[in-house]
This record gives C-alpha cells, structure tokens and sequence, in this order.
C-alpha cells in the first residue's frame, strides 16, 4: 500500500496534550468530574462561563426539544394543530407533495419524483472514485435523457408537462447542478483568459467578471427574464427556466473563476518551467500540470460557491419559478394551515441543510484522497 | 573540437536596466562536458536557461542542434524536446507518481506508446539506482532521490544535451554524493552536458571545459587542468581561491 510507506503520513497529526485526557486508572464518573474540574471549573472566569453556558442551555434546549419533538403534532388536522403546543408537523403531512413538487400536475408527481431520485442516485454513485471511469459519462448521458424525458414528457405516452409547471426540489436540483455542471468548466476558461499573455482575451475575462460580480444576483436573474426577451426578435422567444438557468450559470461562473484564479496563481513557477523544458504545449501544461494541481487547492473556496449557488437558486422565485422555497410558501396558501408557517420554513431549511452539508462533507473526504501522498 | 552542437553568439540580455548577459560567445562540441561557474548573479543561471528558451535572449544568435532559436515556436518546441533539464529545485510534478512524471513528457511529446513509456522510464529508474520508488509521490521521497527522479526524467525523451542548473545546491550535503555519481556516469556515457555548480570536485573529474561568468560576461574559458592550476584572469583566481580555501 503506497500510503503504509508514506514516511511523514501521520507527523502531521499533532498528539492532543495529556491534560486533555483523564489519566488512567480512573473509572467512570469519576474521570468525568475529574475532567470537568480540570476544564470547566479550574479558574473563576472559567467556572463562571460554564454556569453561563449551562443556563443558557437548559433555557433553550428543552423548550426547543419540546416544541419541535415531544409536544409535536405529526398527524391532525389544523384544529388538532391548533390545541397543541408544539409543532405542526402535520402539516408537512398534509402538504409534502405541493413542497416538493412546486405546480407539477398532481397526478404525474411520481415522474418528478422518480426523476429526482435517479438524480440523486447518479450523484451518490458519482461520489465514488472507484467509478469513475467513462462508462459513467455514458450513464450520466442516458441520466439526463431519461429524467428530460420524465420532466417534459410528450413521448412514450407521457402527458407533455411546461417547465413553467416544473417545480420544488427538482427544480431547485436542475438550477444548482446545471449551473454548477457548466459554471464550472467556464470558470476555468475565464480564469486562464484573465493570466492570458494575449491583452484582448485578458481584457474580455477580466472584464466579463468584474460586470458580473459587480452586480447582484437579482438583477443577473431580472435582466435575463426581463430585459433580454426585449432585445429578441418578434416571435422569438427562450424559455424562462433556460433563462434563469444561464443567469445562474453566468453569475456562478465569474465568482467560480476567481476562486480557480487562485489555485493557478499558487502554483510555483519551477512548474511551467519543468514543463516548458519538456516541450509541453499550452494545452498540455495546463491540463496535464497546471489544472489538477490548481484546482486541488482550491477544493474549500469552490464548494463554498457551490453551497452559495445552490441557496441562490432560491431567488429565482422574482422571475416566477417555483423552486423549493417559493413552492414551501405556496404550500401556505392555504388559510387553514398558515398559523404554521415556522414548521414550513423548517422543513425547506432542513432539506437546504442537508444538501449542502453533504457537500461540505463530500468536499473535506475529496480533498482528503486527492491530497494523499502528494504532500511536498 | 567535434561539430558544434550548441553555439551562443554576441548574446546580450537585459533584465528590465540589468545588463545581465554580455556579450557572451561560447561553443559547445557534441559529447563535450562544459561546467560553467562564477560568483552568484554572475548570469550563468540566465545562460544556460537560454539554451531551451526558458529566458529570451534580446541580441545576438543562438544556435542549438543547428536550429536558431528565435520566436519561431516550432522550431522552440523541436529543441526544448532534444535538450534535457535539470533544475535546483528538482520541480518534479507532485500530483503524479515519479513513473508518471518520468512518462509525461514521452507520451504526450513522443506520442509513445504506453508500455514503451514505462519500459523506458524503469531503464532510467534502474540506472539512477531507484526503481523501487516508481509507484511514489515525488513528495515522499528525499531530496537526492527527487533530483535522481528528476534527471531521468529528462533522460526519458532521450536528449541529445542535458542543462543542469545548481543541481546539487538544494541538497542536504549527505545527498549530494548520490547525484553527482549520476551525473558523472551520465558524462562517461558520451552524453553532451552543460552543467552550472560549485561542486569543484566533480568538475575536475569530468569537465572538458571550464567556463568562468563575472557580472554577466564569459570571463574565462579553459581545459579543467589549466583552470585549476593557472587560471589566467584576477577575478577566476579570487573565486576559486575562496571556493577552494576549505
């Protein structure tokens, strides 16, 4: 195994202090108070942030344990909601499907749902090394087609669905993934244009990034939905989805690219050279030296964009779309259930949570494997 | 003298104000073995460097394998494949195992098969004594290792001139040994080496010819023997007087 022989693997790993574990032969609680003496109690200032802690503490924790779990209503009625004391859990109950699937016709929700889980099933495959080889290209291909197929339908005897209907989770899936998915590779493109040696390509990536990182996201979203079917011709028009789609792409890209820029600016000059001196063109520097240790770097600052992008995508309810939030707020339409709106924002938090905490996590183990052994 | 095989012209270059090549005239002969020396910032880093174009010279000619280098890029990437380089700082590839820095360079130039690639980078491995690191990460080797590492590499697109810039300089004083051995059984093997070091020792033993650079210029130029023992400018007396004085 190449990382048994890896001399300094485990050097960096600093030995926490003694004082930090009980010593030994203590048992149980007694090495708990012990530790907690040591740490907690052991000068007035510490003693006196531990009481505040612990008040603060048993001030929040029950109640919220309370409200969200113990006094909760997981089933019931508005009225059953209401006697209650705790959370209206019923109300995601009631409502999921409307969250989660935004004005998708009721009846066809299984397509977005199926579409939605062969998206996720794609992703959780992809986040394997061991599979990425070119027969996933291919499966992500025919991933693509079947869940377009699905989305829009019109073929195979599905009922043909708008993407003004698409909406929740699916819909804010498409928009981050998609973006990300073609962010990213423009990203790189503009960020070599800015180290150009050739002064119109740098002056265009420069120029390109600074316009659009310079205004917000809202107004990417507005021009593209808004002003741009103005400059159309008569009778030419471009899906609003797509629209908000390149907007978000658009807008990702330039902040994507200056994280990319980063990466290539860390790399040392020996590295040009080393390849200069083999006769490596420009293409093969930069694919084959430059890119993969570049982006390696900056792995952290990248899923930061991509956290970003995703809750960003929450915005496109100011051109009408209705993505996962927008459809969570719709769900609240109805006035029997809306005194319980705090459980609907929960529920849509909680799912924005999950996702990008994956992410996060996913990035920390990616980084972790590709940095392996490659330590200077 | 055999054919020149590298021919540096009235060379001139500046650094933005810095004069730091004078016209510098020099020839190489195939198979020769020149060590180049000087005090620092004397300009023999810049030289040698302009050898493969890593620095552009702004006056005069250079001539390599009777190619002129110029802004022609062909005619820049057909020697930068026939001249091997060995830098200080070893600038191996670390997200690549040393087999696949060694076969980079042969298959993607080249456009060499792949078995032929790895067949060719173990022979290099074997001769530079460290086959058994092939499937490492340069990061996990030593210094001396990573520029043996680094010295085949180059040896891998089967140059027909290695440039060595302070190959040794970056090395605990334990490893310099093992990389000199290399280099000097790379010398007895014919290969034409232009080498800039302070390792006197090595230079003595396998240089043709010494060449001394002060302030940008080529002071002197003299077989090992006569450099050694009677150079004939002030300035090669004074620094090989303090190189030598321990």
């Amino acid at each position: 195994m190449r990382n048994d022989e890896q001399p300094s693997a485990t050097a960096d790993v600093e030995e926490p202090s003694a004082a930090v574990y009980p010593p030994p032969g203590e048992a149980g609680p007694m090495r708990l108070m012990g530790w907690a003496r040591r740490r907690l109690f052991n000068t007035p200032t510490n003693v006196a942030l531990t009481l505040l802690c612990l008040w603060f503490l048993w001030e929040t924790v029950p109640p919220l344990l309370a409200w969200a779990l113990f006094n909760a209503q997981w089933t019931g009625t508005p009225a059953t909601c209401r006697e209650a004391t705790g959370a209206c859990w019923a109300l995601v109950g009631e409502k999921h499907r409307l969250m989660l699937f935004g004005l998708y016709p009721y009846d066809e929700h299984w397509r977005p749902l199926i579409a939605t889980l062969l998206l996720l099933g794609m992703l959780g495959v992809s986040s394997q090394r061991r599979f990425w080889r070119r027969g996933l290209a291919l499966a992500w291909v025919a991933a693509v087609a079947v869940m377009a197929v699905l989305m829009w339908g019109g073929v195979l005897g599905l009922r043909p669905v708008d993407t003004t209907l698409w909406g929740g989770l699916p819909l804010t899936l498409l928009l981050a993934l998609a973006g990300i998915a073609v962010a990213f590779p423009l990203s790189i493109v503009l960020a070599l244009g800015r180290r150009s040696d050739l002064p119109v390509v740098r002056a265009v990536c420069v120029g390109y990034i600074e316009l659009i990182r310079g205004v917000p996201l809202v107004s990417v979203l507005f021009m593209a939905s808004v002003m741009f079917p103005l400059f159309m011709p008569e009778g030419v028009t471009v899906d609003k989805l797509l629209r908000a789609q390149i907007g978000i792409i658009l807008f990702t890209a330039a902040y994507l690219a200056e994280a990319v820029r980063g990466g290539l600016q860390a790399i040392p000059r020996g590295q040009y050279e080393a390849a200069d001196a083999m006769g490596l063109g420009y293409w093969q520097k930069t694919v084959l030296i430059v890119l993969p240790q570049a982006l390696r770097i900056v792995i952290p600052p990248m899923v930061n964009q991509f956290i970003s992008t995703f809750k960003d995508t929450s915005l496109v309810t100011i051109v009408g779309l209705f993505d996962l939030l927008t459809s969570v707020k719709a769900s609240l339409a109805d006035p029997e259930w809306r005194p319980f709106f705090i459980e609907a924002y929960v529920f849509a938090a909680l799912i924005y949570w999950c996702f990008c905490f994956l992410m996060s996590r996913y990035s920390q183990r990616l980084e972790e494997d590709l940095m392996a052994g490659t330590r200077r | 003298m055999t054919e020149p095989i590298i021919l540096f012209e009235n060379v001139d270059k500046w650094f933005g104000s810095f004069h730091v090549l004078r016209d510098v005239s020099l020839t190489v002969g195939k198979g020769e073995k020149v060590v180049v020396c000087g005090p620092s910032g004397s300009g023999k880093s810049t030289m040698i460097r302009c050898v493969n174009r890593l620095e552009e010279h702004q006056a005069g000619r250079i001539v390599v394998n009777g190619v002129e280098l110029s802004d022609d890029l062909k005619a820049i990437e057909a020697i930068r494949r026939d001249v091997g380089m060995v830098f200080q700082s070893f600038n191996l590839f670390p997200h690549l195992t040393v087999l696949e820095n060694l076969t980079l360079a042969p298959l993607w130039v080249r456009r060499m098969p792949k078995r032929e690639a790895a067949e060719i980078a173990m022979h290099y491995l074997e001769r530079v004594r460290i086959p058994e690191q092939a499937h490492k990460f340069p990061g996990q080797l030593s210094g001396g290792q990573q520029q043996r590492v680094a010295i085949a590499r180059a040896l891998c697109m089967k140059p027909s001139i290695m440039l060595f810039d302070e190959p040794t300089s970056a090395l605990d004083p334990e490893m310099v040994k093992e990389v000199l051995d290399v280099m000097t059984e790379l010398a007895e093997g014919g290969m034409t080496m232009v080498c800039v070091t302070h390792e006197m020792g090595f230079a003595r033993a396998v240089a043709d010819t010494m060449v001394f650079m002060a302030d940008g210029a080529v002071v002197e130029t003299s077989p090992p023997a006569e450099f050694f023992s009677a150079p004939r400018n002030e300035r090669t007396r004074q620094f090989l007087s303090q190189i030598l004085a321990h």
